[in-house]
């Protein structure tokens, strides 16, 4: 069913466009069971429509009339036609018409999407499906190109494929390792966003997780967390305690300090989930003599930027208030801590929308690290390194900003049995959890993260630990990206990847605070020892 | 006839200009568009090697900046000569469509060489006899004629085949794909069949396009030469209107957004240009961007709708 699923299929009245079997998943190297897909509550199908595959991701409410059913395909022609305006889309309006013109369809980039080889290549996943769904449309109710059904093949338009291109725009990680074949040029995954665009810019229908309790929550609270600026400074200041006392290193994490060098941004869930990462930034910092601070301004101690995947005015507002605190505390640059997307949102795409008076340049950690590595300010000792580790590239850092070797050449001074995984740098995979999944853990989402979206990346790190499998080796995965360790941590905890096999993840930076000196063994632990 | 069929020439060199410059105009007119690359970026000096960047180095925007052309070169010859990405990532493809581009580019090759021919011969130069450029001229224009013609037909058809067959190529193939290839199998059927029964060195061909440069609208009379000459005609109009306009939109594909990575440090016309489109009207109807009175993008980027008291932005201090 899923291989002869046709281009027009997703415009007919069936229950679901497609499924992913158990037995069409890409084997991985280690037995796994996995189990059929948990239903979707009665509750959500009874209020959003349900009809691409096992998951729902998008919320769209029902349409309960015909009505309603012609109001979400005007509106979503309505969002189109913006979309190829550039008053509207200025962002993104070259990208997006070249990959409409010029395409091919000669299926180059199939090959290359996790997600379709993960799920034995489901003709859903080919990164080229929900494009040619998209384009069609265009070409024949936006565009009204002559001819348009002889020259790009006919589509069908109905409330059906609307919901289901909605819902399809949520089965891409936005990875671009499509886009990175592509003898043309042309971006699947920018099709991706751009219709995910549509659906909010226009009709306001979104991923709760991403907008109302994402973007939204940062500009109203300052962080998706819900932190205001009192509750993030007493946490900090809890974990400076905590950590100081636990490893014997007394560091203070500097708060709102004007004219300091480096204003530093964390990805707020890290003070939730991951504080040895908070930590180990100010330990590493002090330890150099830096001059920095954090900033308790809205949105300026929570660099996520969760517009990156599904709305530009979102993601300028974020991007213009994190701007605007680094402009009032009138530091040097802005450094972004271990967070793929922000890195990419700050530095890379807000470059063209930030206004002159905004400027102040930001840069990755990553060089910063190296550079305070490798400068001899801090006395490391490998030794305690001394157990398998292995690198994942966040998709941002490394294929969309080009961010590859100052984390490696960390990786080669103090972890002795330091080994890549393959393909890495610019080719690497996707942990799965790109373009907003990580942080999803509604009804059945997860499952979907383990068996499709993660299942390339897992095969990976089984490899990449292939001369030291099992429970009596630790071994490391440093992810440092905090949606990428919000995957892995799940994606190990399913496949009970600490107890089977010794396995934890984190970041740089833990590693480099491990091997300090100064600091009391044992930083990185494996579980609850 | 003579003066149909010229015009029909002319006016399918017109129509293809045309369409070209329009494309061009049109994606250069197109605002300044956020920054998009893709790594490796062929210009990153000794950094394209392993896919690294500028912004590997601590404070880069102090840094010079390392920008290679011949890293750009190194990239697209083999890309453009060789489709190295297909040859890499969908090697059963690459075997039709190779030869086929292969070929196509031999046929440019081919015209080119008709053209210096045609000026040689416009000049009292007979090609083909005297000089050893003039006879090197003649034995290219005979090699890479007939070889090109050869390689797209075959292409062409081994294209045709893979996406009838291929049960993924064929759901994505439309009747223009087909129409596509079978006219360059019409197109270069009809000028083999030429060269093979009735222009075998090619000197009609490049007498017509010496009439053609001198405007001298005299019939060839080969009522096979003329019609091949009315395809050829057709297929070079017929190019840029469709997708294979790639083959020269892909260098904005490449330069603009993939490899598009100029940081805007001390860029005072990026600048001006984001001036612009912060002023363009945003017309968007979801209720976090419209209702609030907000009309441009600088508007509503820098309103929060759902800020609280005190802390709507993060102004300077008063
Ligand atoms: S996006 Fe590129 S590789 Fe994929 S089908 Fe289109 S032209 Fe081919
Ligand atoms: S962006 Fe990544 S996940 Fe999306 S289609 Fe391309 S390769 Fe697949």
């Amino acid at each position: 069913m899923n291989k002869d699923l046709q281009i027009n299929d997703v415009s007919k009245n069936t229950e679901k466009l497609a499924t992913v079997k158990n037995e069409d998943l890409m084997p991985l190297p280690a037995d796994f069971e996995e189990k059929a897909w948990a239903d979707i509550p009665e509750e959500t199908k009874g209020k959003y429509v349900c009809i691409l595959d096992d998951v729902n991701i998008l919320q769209i409410p029902i349409p309960k009339t015909v009505e309603e059913e012609e109001e979400l395909v005007n509106k979503f022609i309505n969002g189109m036609r913006k979309l190829f305006t550039k008053e509207n889309n200025w962002t993104f309006l070259s990208m997006l018409e070249t990959t409409m013109e010029h395409c091919a369809k000669c299926n180059t980039c199939s090959d290359s999407c996790h997600l379709y080889e993960a799920t034995g290549g489901n003709e859903m996943y080919r990164p080229n499906y929900r494009t040619e769904i998209f384009r069609r449309i265009y070409k024949k109710y936006v565009k009204k190109e002559p001819f348009s059904r002889w020259r790009n093949g006919d589509i069908d338009l109905n409330w059906r494929t609307v919901a289901r291109l909605g819902e399809m725009a949520y089965r891409c990680n936005i990875c671009r390792r499509c886009a990175q074949t592509c003898p043309i040029g042309a971006d699947n995954a920018l099709v991706a966003r751009e219709i995910r665009k549509i659906f909010s810019q226009e009709l306001g229908i979104t991923v709760p997780e991403l907008h109302d309790k994402g973007s939204m929550m940062q500009l109203k609270t300052g962080s998706s967390t819900q932190m205001n600026k009192i509750v993030v400074r007493d946490n900090v200041e809890f974990i400076d305690e905590d950590f100081s006392e636990e490893f014997g290193y007394d560091f203070k994490t500097p708060w709102d300090v004007e004219g300091a060098d480096i204003l530093l941004i964390h990805n707020a869930g890290e003070i939730m989930a991951w504080p040895e990462n908070i930590a180990a930034f100010s330990m590493i910092f002090q330890a150099a003599g830096i001059s920095w601070t954090l900033s308790s301004d809205l949105a300026a101690y929570d660099s996520i930027n969760y517009g990156v995947f599904y709305d530009d005015v979102q993601f300028a507002r974020t991007a213009i208030l994190q701007a605007q605190a680094a402009k009032k505390l009138g530091v040097k640059k802005i450094v972004l801590g271990e967070c793929g997307h922000a890195h990419k949102a700050l530095t890379v795409i807000a470059d063209r929308v930030l206004p002159e008076g905004l400027k102040t340049p930001r840069e990755s950690c990553f060089p910063l690290l190296r550079d305070i590595v490798m400068s001899g300010k801090i006395k490391f000792d490998p030794e305690r390194n001394n157990f398998p580790v292995t690198l994942h590239d966040p998709c941002n850092v490394t294929r969309l900003m080009g961010i590859i070797k100052p984390q490696r050449e960390i990786m080669h001074k103090l972890c002795p049995q330091f080994r890549e995984m393959h393909p890495n740098g610019p080719h690497n995979y996707c942990c799965g959890g790109g373009s907003g999944y990580a942080i999803m853990s509604r009804n059945n989402i997860p499952e979907w993260r383990f068996k499709v979206t993660g299942r390339k990346k897992l095969e990976q790190i089984l490899n990449a630990f292939s001369d030291s499998r099992g429970p009596e080796i630790p071994k490391y995965v440093c992810a440092p990206c905090s949606n990428c360790k919000g995957q892995l941590r799940d994606l190990f905890e399913r496949y009970q990847l600490l107890e089977k096999e010794k396995l934890t993840y984190s970041g740089v930076v833990e590693l480099i605070v491990n091997a300090m000196v100064d600091v009391k063994p044992g930083f990185i632990k494996w579980g609850e020892e | 006839m003579a003066l149909l069929i010229y015009s029909i020439v002319y006016l399918a060199i017109i129509v293809f200009f045309f369409f070209v410059i329009r494309r061009i105009v049109s994606y250069l007119n197109n605002p300044i568009h956020v920054r998009w690359e893709l790594y490796p970026v062929a210009h990153e000096g000794k950094r394209a090697s392993y896919g690294g960047s500028y912004l590997e180095d601590v404070d880069w925007w102090t840094k010079p900046r390392e920008k290679s052309k011949i890293g750009e070169l190194k990239v697209m010859i083999p890309e453009i000569l060789f489709l190295k990405a297909v040859w890499e990532y969908n090697r059963p493809l690459w075997y039709v469509t190779f030869p086929f581009h292969f070929g196509l580019y031999l046929v440019v090759a081919f015209i080119g060489l008709l053209g210096i021919g045609a000026v040689a011969q416009l000049a009292g130069i007979t090609i083909g006899s005297g000089s050893a450029l003039s006879s090197a001229v003649a034995a290219l224009t005979n090699l890479f004629g007939p070889l090109g013609f050869i390689l797209v037909i075959g292409g062409a058809i081994g294209l045709i085949y893979k996406r009838m067959t291929d049960p993924g190529l064929r759901k994505y193939t439309s009747a223009e794909h087909f129409f596509n290839l079978g006219l360059f199998i019409v197109t270069m059927g009809s000028a083999s069949l030429t060269w093979l029964l009735v222009d075998p060195n090619f000197h009609f061909a490049r007498t017509f396009i010496a009439n053609l440069i001198s405007f001298n609208m005299e019939l060839i009379h080969s009522p096979l030469f003329n019609l091949q000459i009315l395809l050829a005609a057709f297929t070079i109009a017929y190019i840029p209107i469709t997708h294979m306009s790639h083959f020269f939109m892909k260098y904005f594909l490449y330069h603009d957004i993939r490899w598009g990575d100029e940081p805007n440090i001390g860029t005072p016309e990026t600048d001006a240009k984001i001036n612009i489109v912060l002023n363009y009207p945003v017309s968007w109807s979801a209720s976090h961007i419209a209702g609030h009175g907000k009309t441009t993008w600088a508007e509503v980027a820098t309103f929060n709708p759902v800020a609280e008291p005190e802390a709507s932005t993060n102004k300077e201090k008063e």
